[in-house]
């Protein structure tokens, strides 16, 4: 597969988690294991462009596929300015849930098929698969809504 | 310019938006083996059997540690101080079972597919004993006064005054156990060089971790190193130290292996304490015109025969209210599950639901505003002790927040504002929030290119501390925000407070205030690089406090008579003002909350991004309190039956609307810098706001949290 605009070769035995695989065995620590059951978010990562969480996926599942984590997320269209408004807007507090909040939300508005920028609500809805137990919930709302407008 | 009072991005923004942080459970070493445990499935009982011959035989597994080839351990002597530790029992050196889900094996493997595929497969069998696991039937006795915290207080005789008011409302309410749920589940990385620990671990105390596992595993404390730069959320669930910490290091002992023990979210649930539930009566007596003759607020929580604490429910009733006569009992029962623990604002959190739920009713009562009742009854000086308070402006607080609230636009009737299908209503409640202060230990250098290191081992889960205090310091040196770095999180630099009680951007602010004056002298009178370089030195450090034996000790000290000292000075509290809105679908009862305003008399505020962030983080787990969150506990067999985050129910983004917070921007005369923590005010009275609201909307009262919507159709 190819993680982050690098081939790489995982080795890995079919129970292991694309999660698992990428942070113990490539090394990629941003992806975040807050549930490990498809609960959280902590751990979105795109695949192809499209979000999912990791940590339900299986990391055999996904040879051959383009898989960007956070630390890849700066070349893509939106990444980098969704960081930059994150931290202007204080879209995090301990940071733990930002590398799939951040993933979620360009898979998010990539997702739109409408030319218009979303509305509050629609981010809310769209993100809503993303826990964040700090509560900087309006904080990110408010990137999103800066990068997409 | 000051920096205090700027709206500067976190310093640590950059790292983490980028998964560039490390938090504990991204640290690799060389040689890393990976821990799981396997959990007792009985309430209280002897362990009659243990079968690891299956969990032994999955590929990879190098130890599998139980009661039986465990090394001995112990807990640390509890003094005069609070325990650090969540439970006194030492798990894998007993054969006895205290609660559903202690940890009766630790396995140890190459991968962590390993280690949990063998963790299930320790076979245990037990024989139970007699066990009380229902809290709603459990004995409670009156908790004691102690030093920390009053089990009771009095003032004339409520009870008389009740019976003879003119109005009184008389009201029973019950609030369910919580779980923190820090997206970050508790992790431990161990590593043993000889007879010296490194710990990467996620932890509000990073001394009550190092006296904890200094005393387990018979280490002298200076060569145990905790680190814990980046905590992935805490709310109290990191305060203590519980047994997966122990037994990481204990499975890296046993190995000889670097180990790392991310507990799953199950994991989190069965082994860290979480909030009390509780059964709280309030009644209030009062004259025609509202002013409060009585005020009785008694509690029952639970405590684990184990461990855990008094909780503080009525701690605020004692201060928020000029009642003639008051009286408060708090009682405690103890029954055979986890210890319970400190969670976000203890007490408060649920103690204002109780209170600020009876206000409003009797507001109602009387017919009368409920803002206006409460003002009616704003105390000048303490209520009980008739102490002065340090400050308190909660009447302006009142006024911030109803204004931008848009209050006077009100109908009192419940069920009188609607629009289409949704009823809509309005509700109010008070917060009220005590920060202590704690001693901090720390160092502080300047050197020749004008930059300044501060350096104390406080802790970073998502305050914004390392950016306050780099505010607080640049001001004190009196150089820019920019020139100021710090140097947190770590046992190897000056021991700083523990995280709790709101306390550390306070505790740390002073030290650095004994610091900079200090520092001046150094350099002759003044802060420059000129001064510097007439000393000759590449830099000037200053510090206070000493990690030794007598620095401990005189740490104890300093604390010590800073609290007594504390205390004489009077009542120190942040208050405010929680106006919420809530839409109720007629026809099905759906509750959303639609709009927040909150007002806050929190002190000087250091950096107003930041304190906005948490103020708003601690009115989403109100919210969160409020509407959906709750541990179920199996009254028969003391099992949790929610453990994850699937069914415990969080707020997610769609249930959080634009949070709107305001304060006042008033120093405390007592604090350094006139600060006051703002960590856990938030969620205090949001509940009670929700619940009000939903009152005022659908005519409804619902006195047992959380509010869901088969309670109000
Ligand atoms: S870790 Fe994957 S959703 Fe929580
Ligand atoms: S920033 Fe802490 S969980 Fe979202």
């Amino acid at each position: 597969m190819r993680v982050n605009g690098e081939p790489v070769v995982l080795d890995v035995p079919p129970q292991v988690s694309l999660l698992d695989g990428l942070r113990d065995r490539l090394g990629l620590t941003g992806p975040k294991k807050g549930c490990d059951q498809g609960a959280c978010g902590a751990c979105t990562v795109l695949a192809d462009g499209e979000r999912i969480v990791s940590c339900l996926a299986l990391a055999v599942q996904y040879e051959g596929r383009e898989i960007t984590t956070i630390e890849g997320v700066a070349s893509l269209p939106d990444g980098a300015a969704l960081q930059r408004e994150f931290i202007r807007r204080d879209g995090f507090q301990c940071g733990f849930c930002t590398s799939g909040q951040i993933c979620s939300a360009i898979g998010m508005l990539a997702e739109r098929d409408s030319d218009a920028p979303p509305t509050r609500d629609e981010i809310r809805e769209g993100m809503s698969g993303n826990l964040c137990r700090c509560g900087a919930y309006n904080g990110i709302v408010d990137a999103i809504e800066e990068v997409a407008t | 310019m000051t920096a205090i009072g700027q709206a500067f991005d976190r310093v640590d923004g950059a790292i983490k938006t980028t998964g560039a942080a490390k938090f504990s459970a991204d640290q690799t070493y060389p040689g890393l083996a990976h821990a799981a445990l396997t959990h007792a499935s009985t309430a209280r009982g002897r362990i009659t059997e243990i079968d690891t011959t299956d969990a032994t035989r999955v590929p990879g597994v190098l130890a599998v540690i139980t009661h039986h080839n465990a090394p001995k351990m112990k807990m640390p002597s509890v003094g005069l101080m609070p325990p650090v530790f969540g439970t006194t029992v030492v798990c894998l050196n007993t054969d006895e079972v205290h609660w559903d889900g202690q940890p009766v094996a630790v396995v140890v493997a190459e991968t962590q597919e390993a280690a949990r595929a063998a963790a299930a497969r320790v076979r245990v069998s037990c024989s139970p004993l007699p066990s009380a696991v229902d809290f709603s039937t459990a004995e409670a006795k009156p908790q004691k006064n102690s030093m920390l915290q009053a089990g009771s207080a009095r003032k004339g005789d409520a009870l008389a005054a009740l019976e003879s008011a003119p109005v009184a409302v008389d009201r029973e309410f019950t609030t369910p156990p919580h779980n923190h749920n820090a997206i970050e589940p508790h992790t431990t990385t161990a590593v043993w060089d000889g007879d010296r620990l490194t710990v990467h671990e996620p932890t509000q105390n990073i001394g009550g971790v190092r006296r904890t596992l200094s005393a387990a595993f018979g280490v002298p404390i200076d060569k145990i190193r905790v680190v814990s730069e980046h905590v992935g959320g805490g709310f109290g669930g990191k305060g203590l130290v519980w047994p997966g910490t122990i037994l990481a290091v204990l499975a890296a002992r046993v190995t000889g292996r670097p180990v790392r023990l991310v507990l799953t979210r199950e994991g989190v649930y069965r082994t860290v304490g979480g909030r009390t539930p509780s059964v709280q009566r309030v009644a209030i007596g009062a004259d025609r015109e509202g002013r409060m003759t009585s005020l009785v607020h008694t509690s029952v929580t639970r405590v684990g025969r184990t461990g855990g604490g008094p909780e503080g429910v009525t701690i605020q009733s004692s201060h928020l209210y000029d009642a003639r006569n008051i009286l408060l009992r708090q009682n405690i029962a103890e029954v055979d599950l986890l210890a319970n623990t400190f969670m976000r604002a203890p007490g408060e959190a649920i103690g204002t639901f109780a209170l600020e739920s009876t206000v409003d009713e009797l507001a109602h009562e009387l017919h009368m505003d409920p803002i206006d009742l409460r003002m009616r009854n704003e105390p000048t000086r303490d209520p009980i002790g008739d102490k002065p308070f340090t400050r308190r402006n909660l009447r302006a607080a009142y006024e911030l927040g109803a204004k931008e609230f848009g209050w006077e636009q009100r109908t009192p009737q419940p069920r009188s504002m609607r629009d289409g299908q949704w009823l809509i209503g309005w509700g109010v409640a008070t917060a009220f929030h005590p920060p202590v202060h704690l001693v901090a230990n720390a160092s502080l250098r300047f050197s020749t290119d004008g930059t300044a290191l501060l350096r104390c081992g406080f802790h970073e889960m998502g305050m914004g501390a390392a950016t306050a205090q780099a505010q607080i310091t640049a001001d004190a040196l009196g150089i820019p925000f920019e020139a100021v770095r710090v140097e947190h999180g770590d046992s190897s630099l000056p021991a700083g407070p523990m995280a709790g009680g709101s306390n550390q951007t306070g505790s740390v602010a002073a030290a650095v205030h004994t610091l900079a004056p200090k520092l001046r002298r150094a350099l002759g009178g003044e802060i420059s690089v000129e001064a510097l370089a007439r000393k000759r030195k590449p830099y000037v450090e200053v510090s206070i406090g000493a990690d030794s034996p007598l620095g401990r000790a005189t740490g104890q000290a300093r604390l010590m008579s800073k609290f007594l000292r504390d205390r004489r000075k009077g009542v120190r509290a942040v208050t405010g003002a929680q106006f919420c809105e809530v839409r109720v679908d007629a026809d099905t009862g759906e509750i959303r909350v639609s709009r927040w305003v909150g007002a806050f008399d929190c002190g000087t505020v250091i950096n107003p991004k930041t304190a906005a962030s948490q103020l708003r983080g601690g009115i989403v787990l109100g919210i969160g309190a409020a509407l959906s969150e709750e541990t179920l506990v199996d009254p028969r067999t003391g099992r949790i039956m929610n453990p994850s985050l699937a069914e415990y129910h969080l707020p997610v983004h769609a249930d959080v609307p634009e949070i709107d917070v305001h304060w006042l921007d008033e120093p405390d005369p007592t604090m350094p810098a006139g600060l006051l923590g703002v960590g856990e005010v938030g969620v205090t009275g949001a509940a009670a706001a929700v619940a009000n609201a939903v009152f005022h909307a659908t005519g409804k009262r619902v006195r047992d949290l959380p509010i869901t919507l088969d309670k109000v159709v």
